[in-house]
């Protein structure tokens, strides 16, 4: 102990940092800040810092090529002692970082802490969720498999759409003419080398924002913030009921940075390391890409917004967006803080989360994509072919070897992308059918060229026999005038 | 030392110095700035696409549309796999072919032909084209991309060797003469 005094009161009267070291740890925070609801900021730091650790373990094994990465990650995963809980404990540590971030940011804006005088450190925050959010990508392409190979297509196909400078974006975004061995490299170094040195700048500047300007105090309802006098009658609270961030603050923060440490370390035990998928190699065309969880939503969008939307919203979206996080504190640096008073602010966030959460939602099934086997897959069940004439089951086999089965359900099984076909022919008649199939339309492809007048007479006769016993065909009105005047 | 109203021989000593290593900044940015540019610049000097070999035409029988793989032109070793390019050969009958990418028009992700149903589909957003490439549904907002294609000693050939976007074929569509 004396020894470890000794060591410290020599390196001490060199670097001189204990005193103003320990004044910084002592600094009086407001009492009703030592909570809870304050321990995100902290842990966000604890979980980068152990991607930080992390990512130096899994950079000693990867290898930033294309040719070779993706055989780095099997090595790691199956040939390196533990690699496989380093690598899974980075992924998981990805995700935290990201849902930690989100949390802490949804904190500090229904807790009005962007308003004066911390407006900076709400800008500095932002850029460092954008940060973070380059990070989670930069990192699903170095884990270079089919996923990140085509989500890499992804990106440079919305690059593209830049006006004029779109291609000349693409080439830069890629290094060269295709998703290669350069594309690989400088998406090495952004995640290695210029977002984390970024980020540990913009933290440290963060984090000397809350220091110099004081912790954002709970928030009053009816105690409005006024620049004329907010940091006097802050320093007053501090003065009257401040108390030492050491140990009131910190002992929270300690505890809630073990606890995400240790779910992280639990859900790597667990559910193991992501991936990597297939081989990232073009020729491979049997996958079905998906990005990483937190850019589900952006998949659902993109499958869901109309064609000639597309285009505009995600250029245009996310510069709205950021324009408006950034002039927050600008245009409401000011007045209530509390969540209880501003009720607009509650409902945006609602509404945020449960778009993102729906989008991501639909994302995990993705009900717009073709099931590509469900026609050698999935039979059909037999209640739909029982007691059917020879034509109609001449008709189930069409509808089973033309791939309806992919994008059309039929009782449990099949693509969602077009409507369920358990019921078709209460809503449509046998003319309407014929109609449907030949011409397509209402998001539909034409089948004309693709059946000749057998395939579809028997397609369509065994349409008309999809609905239930209790239910009637449609039938074509006229017709029925036709028969009985 | 300081000269009223003026500068002091030390605050000019300190411009000159400041206004020195800006020079050296600006002549250091001027190689760092090309060698960010460069796949940019060189795109534009020579271009990335060549006439690349598919084969010889007899691999495509008349009628059908069959998988074909090429070698970019513009590749390092550390490509790897990547450098591998597959696209979907479509001979309709004597010299006529049609080349696709295998990109889908939408966002790029990699089309199958289902010969059954005579239509490309993509596994990602679901869009969904004819056999000659059309739009048939779906997001996309066009057709399949198309490589030019010529027949020379009996082989197919394509010029190909950049990754088509949406973007890049707006960009050549407006750079073709109107008779091409």
């Amino acid at each position: 102990m004396r020894l470890i005094n000794k060591v410290g009161n020599w390196l001490d009267q060199r670097l001189q940092l204990g005193a103003p070291v320990r004044e910084t740890m002592q600094h009086p925070i407001p009492r009703d800040t030592a909570s809870w609801f304050y321990v995100f900021g902290s842990a966000a730091m604890t979980v980068f810092g152990l991607q930080l650790v992390t990512g130096i373990l899994l950079a000693l094994i990867y290898v930033p090529s294309a040719g070779e990465a993706w055989n780095s990650l099997q090595i790691l995963n199956h040939q390196v002692s533990l690699g496989w809980f380093i690598r899974a404990l980075h992924g998981w540590g990805s995700n935290f970082m990201l849902a930690i971030v989100l949390i802490h940011m949804v904190q500090v804006f229904l807790f009005g802490a962007y308003k004066f005088p911390r407006e900076l450190t709400w800008l500095l925050g932002i850029f460092l969720l954008l940060m973070t959010l380059g990070m989670a990508f930069t990192g699903q392409v170095l884990r270079f498999d089919q996923d990140a190979y085509w989500g890499l297509g992804i990106g440079a196909s919305i690059c593209s759409r830049v006006p004029v400078l779109g291609p000349a974006m693409v080439t830069l975004l890629l290094g060269g003419p295709i998703i290669a061995g350069a594309t690989l490299s400088r998406f090495f170094a952004l995640h290695v080398f210029v977002i984390p040195c970024s980020l540990m700048l913009f933290v440290g500047l963060h984090l000397l924002l809350v220091l110099k300007l004081g912790i954002n105090e709970w928030p009053v309802p009816g105690r409005l913030v006024r620049r004329s006098d907010y940091l006097e009658k802050y320093h007053a609270l501090t003065r009257t009921e401040g108390v030492p961030f050491m140990p009131y603050g910190v002992w929270k923060d300690a505890v809630f940075s073990g606890l995400i440490l240790l779910c992280i370390a639990a859900c790597a035990l667990y559910f193991g390391p992501f991936g990597p998928s297939g081989q990232p190699d073009p020729r491979v065309i049997q996958t079905a890409p998906r990005p990483d969880f937190f850019f589900l939503w952006l998949y659902a969008l993109l499958s869901l917004l109309p064609p000639a939307l597309e285009t505009p919203v995600l250029l245009i979206g996310p510069v709205i967006a950021l324009i408006v996080l950034l002039a927050l504190p600008f245009l409401s640096g000011e007045g209530e803080k509390s969540w209880k008073r501003r009720p607009i602010a509650v409902l945006t966030v609602l509404l945020v989360a449960v778009a993102l959460g729906t989008f991501t939602n639909l994302a995990s099934h993705a009900p717009w994509s073709p099931v590509m086997d469900a026609w050698t897959g999935f039979p059909i069940s037999s209640k739909f072919l029982s007691g059917r004439t020879p034509l109609q089951v001449q008709g189930a086999l069409v509808f089973q070897s033309k791939q309806c089965h992919n994008c059309h359900a039929l009782g449990e099984n099949g693509g969602k992308r077009g409507p369920a076909l358990d019921a078709v022919a209460v809503r449509l008649t046998g003319d309407q059918l014929v109609r449907q199939v030949l011409q397509g339309g209402g998001n539909m492809p034409a089948y004309g060229k693709n059946l000749n007048p057998a395939e579809t007479a028997a397609l369509v006769a065994f349409l008309q026999t999809l609905h239930p016993s209790g239910q009637a065909p449609a039938q074509d009105a006229s017709h029925a005038a036709g028969v009985q005047p | 030392m300081s000269v009223p109203g003026g500068l002091s021989r030390r605050q000019m000593f300190l411009k000159i110095a400041m206004l020195f290593n800006g020079i050296v900044g600006v002549l250091l940015a001027i190689p760092i700035v090309g060698y960010l540019l460069a796949p940019v610049t060189r795109g534009r000097k020579s271009g990335y696409e060549r006439w690349i070999s598919l084969g010889p035409i007899d691999q495509f029988p008349s009628g059908q549309t069959r998988l074909a793989t090429y070698h970019n032109p513009v590749t390092h070793a550390s490509d790897g796999e990547t450098a591998d390019i597959p696209c979907w050969v479509r001979h309709t009958d004597g010299d006529h072919f049609q080349v696709f990418a295998i990109n889908c028009a939408h966002l790029g992700c990699p089309v199958r032909w289902f010969p059954q149903s005579g239509l490309f589909l993509c596994p990602c957003h679901g869009g969904a084209y004819y056999a000659d490439g059309a739009r048939a549904s779906g997001p996309p907002e066009r057709g399949l991309f198309e490589y030019p294609f010529k027949i020379l000693e009996g082989n197919l050939q394509i010029q190909a060797g950049q990754m088509p976007t949406p973007g890049l074929s707006a960009a050549k569509g407006t750079r073709r003469p109107p008779c091409a």
